[in-house]
């Protein structure tokens, strides 16, 4: 199924033109097609929730808009980029200069205090705000010399979003975020996305589980069996703090 | 700091048990390396000052009685440089306070000024003059035995009469860095000294004006030794040449080259052990720190870390790991090895010693043990690089176990569920499991390699002083004498048993193989020496041809039954064919042994004899002493006894000095091994170890399933080292083999029991602090973590 969408006003420029995006997972004699044949625009700025059950493609779909995996078949324009022709060098280059990422497991690196997993950033990134600057967004400027064991797991996905909103990209990249959190300090951590997205203009995608999150993005691109099945666009968005868990 | 090398560092922090273990291993590799090679240099380089500034010669030879005015014919050879004529006489010494005889040699040395060849370097006092009367230098390490003084008087005896004589320097000689007297195997500085008078002296003593029988030379740089030796031997011949050789078969050299030789096989054996095994262990260690760290890795990828960064900062661990290990090793090998210099110093007799440190030897040192660690750590590193990031933030696949025989063979139905645990952890990964068990058996290798020695001394201990030179005392005559000597030597207070012996220098040849040696006469009911086969069983002298040892039959590539042709050097060099009738095993010089018939057919002289074994009464031994020392016409005296006490003396200190370093090297290699390995499982299967924990088992048997693995490992590891010790003791006995003496390969059983039993308690160390850990197993914070 290819759908094609509107896109939301006012007249905004695509910052990905995505089409017929496959992608297929060989392990032994298993085939997996975890993606089919998947075409969609996201704009700039717009913020989107990627919704689906286990094993629906989001996060398959994530990884390769952000330079993660390559896709077996179709088009991945970032701008002008080519993202689909791009080998690892330019994958790598491209993450480096564009994406941030925040993951479910937070993935701090445990060896190094928040200011620093912040500063492991700012160090290759091309026009980085300061890792003190990062972490005051998130509003963790009086936790930044704690270890990632000596931080509650609302903290660590916090400094895990300041790392990588430090350099400043146009595109961020969440898969669930709030997958391994409360429903307080899941709230907590969907305020600073939403503060980054409507302060930096950060094109900003969220993959969750959790269909009441839904509500604060522009759009809901839902994904079921490696295809898109539904894009929606919401009329109203609610706040961060309204969000029903 | 930049923000990764601060994990680098953190990282380290963590590991650092694990760290060193590696660390220790690459020191052992960098300090062997630098020890053996920094005392070879050392030793080579002290010997190349001394000989240098003193002259030593190229050439020498000796002869009967030769006259003086030779000196114009021989120095106009051409490639010959400098020429020294001396006399050179054995001499019976009567040390007060020692009742035992001492044996010595008496050099010439210039009237007035120094000699041009073989000078001697004064340690104190002055060299004696002609002039001044009866005044001697003597060797420091025989001044140093008896603590003599300038001034104090030695007794000497010459031809029988007592001459006292004035010690007014004490000196070294070049010719004389390592000494040993007749018939001695090690060097007794107390019974064997060197001693050095003015030429017209000693013209006078012996009876030798205008005469020489001694004579060294150097040659121009590029000259034809050989040449030269070939028209030294045709001048000398009328006069009793002996065979002039060169300076590589001068026995002081050539003992100081065995020397330098096991040091270069001790540089080219060990540090590649220790690499190797440093290199498995980096392979180890980092490749469960890559498992751990996969995630970490994803993101740096995500973040933007270039693969080179990455590969880099794990390299970089390595490196560093590395470099404490070079720091480490190098001020060990710095040190070890300027001790070492300083034994070679105290058993060799130096003038001076030079601490060669060159700086290429750290830095090649430095440079293989980083490629080492390196190339033990590209295999992780490269699964870094090709890992593709999406895939390094989701966990691995379970690992896959495989079922053998396809499930026909259930391991669980011969072993409880936790033993079927270990060993299928064991097979699953065979390359680490076998590469475990090859680097404990290099511990028990290592070990027998070091222990081996012990036997072999006792077996040849045996051989030597027990099974073949069966006599108390030697005694060799300043010349040939009549047959009748054997009544006096009968006479002489003690001595319950006489049996005269022969021997005279030949050139043994066969085809294009030439030896320079002795051929000795032996009576055919010998009791006092045995003449053993490849059995060692005693074997009789066939009344015809002659016999060799295995050694002199290789190197002529002869074989029983087949000619040699024997060139009598002091029979105007004279030549008869005589077949090989015996292959004797002998382990200490060249030997040839003929029944005194046929030495006598050969000779064309009747019984002359050269000396003779006694068996004494021990009651008697005092007088019989005295008596030696007054008896005119006995040049020198060994006895049996104390050779042999300092024989095993000497070996003793040297092994127990070698064994407790190499003890030292082996538990550390089985530390570094045990305690990683087992690291390592406990960090993969700390999950499944926690879960056994939760579901009730005791400590005892959750530890009990790493202990399995390791209790496999290490008991297979023990035949393998047995093998891999035995092929190492095979190559360093067929590497310290010269013609000056050969070890026999014999290795006891207790030898084993003995590496085992040292290794196993290092593994059972390495075992407990493991167990340890397993005991602290903190079960909620394991189970919680995602793997």
């Amino acid at each position: 199924m290819n759908v094609i969408i509107a896109k939301p006003k006012p007249k905004p420029k695509p910052i990905f033109q995505i089409s017929n995006l496959s992608k297929i997972y060989r392990t032994g004699e298993v085939e997996v097609r975890a993606l089919n044949d998947v075409s969609v625009d996201i704009v700039e700025g717009e913020m989107i929730v990627l919704l689906g059950p286990s094993g629906s493609g989001k996060s398959t779909f994530l990884n390769i808009v952000g330079g993660l995996d390559q896709a077996s078949s179709g088009e991945v324009l970032f701008k002008d980029l080519e993202l689909t022709a791009c080998n690892e060098t330019q994958l790598t280059r491209y993450r480096r200069d564009h994406v941030g990422f925040v993951f479910q497991f937070y993935n701090l690196i445990p060896s190094l205090t928040a200011w620093e997993n912040v500063a492991l950033v700012t160090e290759v990134a091309k026009a980085p705000m300061t890792a003190d600057e990062a972490l005051a967004m998130v509003d963790l400027e009086n936790r930044m010399h704690h270890f990632p064991a000596q931080l509650s797991g609302g903290e660590q996905q916090r400094v895990a979003i300041a790392r990588a909103i430090a350099k400043r990209p146009e595109v961020l990249l969440c898969d669930e975020p709030t997958g391994a959190l409360d429903s307080k300090t899941g709230i907590i951590v969907l305020e600073a996305l939403s503060r980054i997205n409507t302060e930096l203009g950060t094109t900003t995608a969220i993959i969750t589980h959790n269909a009441g999150i839904q509500q604060i993005a522009h759009r809901v691109i839902s994904f079921l069996d490696g295809r898109l099945s539904d894009v929606k666009e919401n009329k109203s968005r609610i706040k961060p703090a309204e969000v029903v868990w | 700091m930049r923000i990764l090398d601060r994990k680098l560092f953190r990282d380290l922090l963590r590991l650092w048990a694990q760290a060193l273990a590696v660390a220790l291993v690459m020191a052992c590799g960098v300090a062997t390396l630098i020890l053996a090679v920094g005392a070879y240099r050392s030793l080579e380089e002290t010997r190349n000052a001394f000989y240098e500034r003193a002259h030593f010669g190229t050439v020498f030879a000796s002869a009967d009685h030769a006259p003086r005015y030779l000196a114009s014919r021989i120095g106009k050879l051409s490639g010959v440089l400098a020429l020294e004529l001396r006399i050179a006489k054995p001499v019976i010494l009567d040390v007060i306070g020692m009742s035992e005889p001492a044996s010595g040699m008496i050099y010439s040395i210039p009237d007035h000024g120094r000699a041009s060849v073989n000078q001697l370097y004064l340690r104190s006092g002055h060299l004696p003059e002609k002039s001044r009367g009866k005044q001697i230098a003597i060797m420091e390490t025989f001044a140093n035995a008896h603590g003599f003084q300038l001034g104090d008087n030695l007794n000497t005896i010459v031809n029988g009469k007592k001459l006292s004589l004035q010690i007014v320097g004490i000196v070294l000689s070049p010719e004389h860095i390592f000494s040993r007297g007749p018939g001695d195997m090690v060097s007794d500085e107390r019974r064997y000294a060197v001693m050095f008078m003015p030429l017209g002296n000693l013209e006078a003593m012996f009876d030798m004006q205008g005469s020489f029988n001694d004579l060294s030379l150097t040659t121009l740089r590029g000259a034809d030794l050989r040449k030269v030796i070939e028209e030294v031997d045709h001048i000398l011949k009328p006069y009793g040449g002996q065979g002039a050789y060169e300076r590589k078969d001068q026995i002081s050299n050539a003992f100081l080259i065995a020397e330098l030789d096991q040091l270069k096989a001790m540089s080219t054996v060990l540090p590649p052990i220790f690499l190797f095994v440093s290199a498995f262990l980096v392979n180890m260690v980092l490749s469960r720190l890559v498992a751990l760290e996969r995630e970490q890795v994803g993101l740096l990828k995500a973040i933007g870390y270039s693969n080179l960064a990455i590969g880099g900062h794990y390299a970089k661990l390595i490196i560093i790991i590395s470099i404490f290990g070079i720091l480490f090793g190098s001020v060990i090998g710095l040190w070890m090895g300027r001790a070492l210099t300083r034994i070679y110093g105290e058993f060799f007799s130096f003038p001076f010693l030079i601490f060669q440190q060159s700086f290429d030897i750290y830095a090649l040192a430095a440079i293989i043990t980083v490629i080492a660690g390196l190339l033990g750590a590209a295999k992780s590193i490269w699964s870094i690089v090709v890992l593709p990031p999406a895939i390094a933030m989701r966990p691995p696949a379970p690992t896959k176990y495989k079922s053998w025989f396809k499930g026909r063979l259930s391991l669980t139905h011969y072993f409880s569920q936790l033993r079927t645990m270990a060993f299928r952890h064991l097979v699953r990964r065979p390359v680490r499991f076998a590469m475990t068990t090859f680097g404990t058996s290099l511990s028990v290798a290592l070990l027998v390699t070091a222990l081996f020695s012990y036997d072999s001394i006792d077996y040849m201990i045996d051989i030597v002083f027990f099974q073949s030179e069966r006599h108390d005392a030697m005694l060799t005559f300043s010349s040939d004498r009549g047959y009748d000597a054997v009544h006096r030597v009968l006479a002489l207070p003690g001595v319950m048993r006489v049996e005269p012996f022969r021997a005279t220098p030949v050139k043994l040849r066969n085809a294009n193989h030439e030896l320079q040696m002795a051929i000795t006469a032996l009576p055919n009911d010998s009791r006092l020496a045995k003449v053993l086969d490849h059995d060692m069983k005693p074997m009789q002298i066939p009344p015809v041809g002659i016999v060799v040892s295995d050694r002199v039959a290789n190197k002529l590539q002869v074989d029983m039954g087949q000619m040699v042709e024997v060139e009598l050097t002091r029979e105007n060099n004279r030549r008869v064919n005589i077949p090989v009738t015996g292959i004797a095993e002998s382990y200490v010089g060249l030997t040839a042994y003929i029944s005194f018939d046929a030495f006598g057919r050969m000779m064309r002289n009747g019984s002359e004899i050269s000396g003779a074994r006694i068996k004494a009464d021990t009651k008697y031994l005092d007088a019989l002493y005295a008596a030696v020392k007054v008896t005119p016409g006995i040049a020198s005296i060994a006895l049996q006894n104390l050779s042999r006490q300092n024989f095993r003396g000497t070996i003793e200190q040297n092994i127990t000095t070698m064994m407790s370093v190499y003890v030292t090297l082996a538990v550390i290699i089985t530390f570094g091994v045990i305690y990683n390995s087992a690291r390592i499982q406990l960090s993969e299967r700390a999950r499944e170890l926690a879960s056994l924990r939760v579901f009730g088992f005791t400590r005892g048997e959750v530890s009990s399933v790493l202990l399995t693995e390791l209790t496999v490992i290490v008991l297979l590891a023990q035949p393998l080292g047995w093998l891999l010790g035995y092929l190492f003791s095979w190559s360093m006995v067929k590497g310290f083999e010269s013609d000056l003496f050969r070890i026999p390969l014999i290795i006891n059983p207790s030898t084993f029991a003995t590496a085992s039993i040292v290794v196993i308690a290092a593994a059972v160390g390495s075992a407990l602090i493991v167990r340890r850990r397993i005991d602290r197993l903190d079960l909620i914070r394991v189970l919680k973590t995602r793997e």
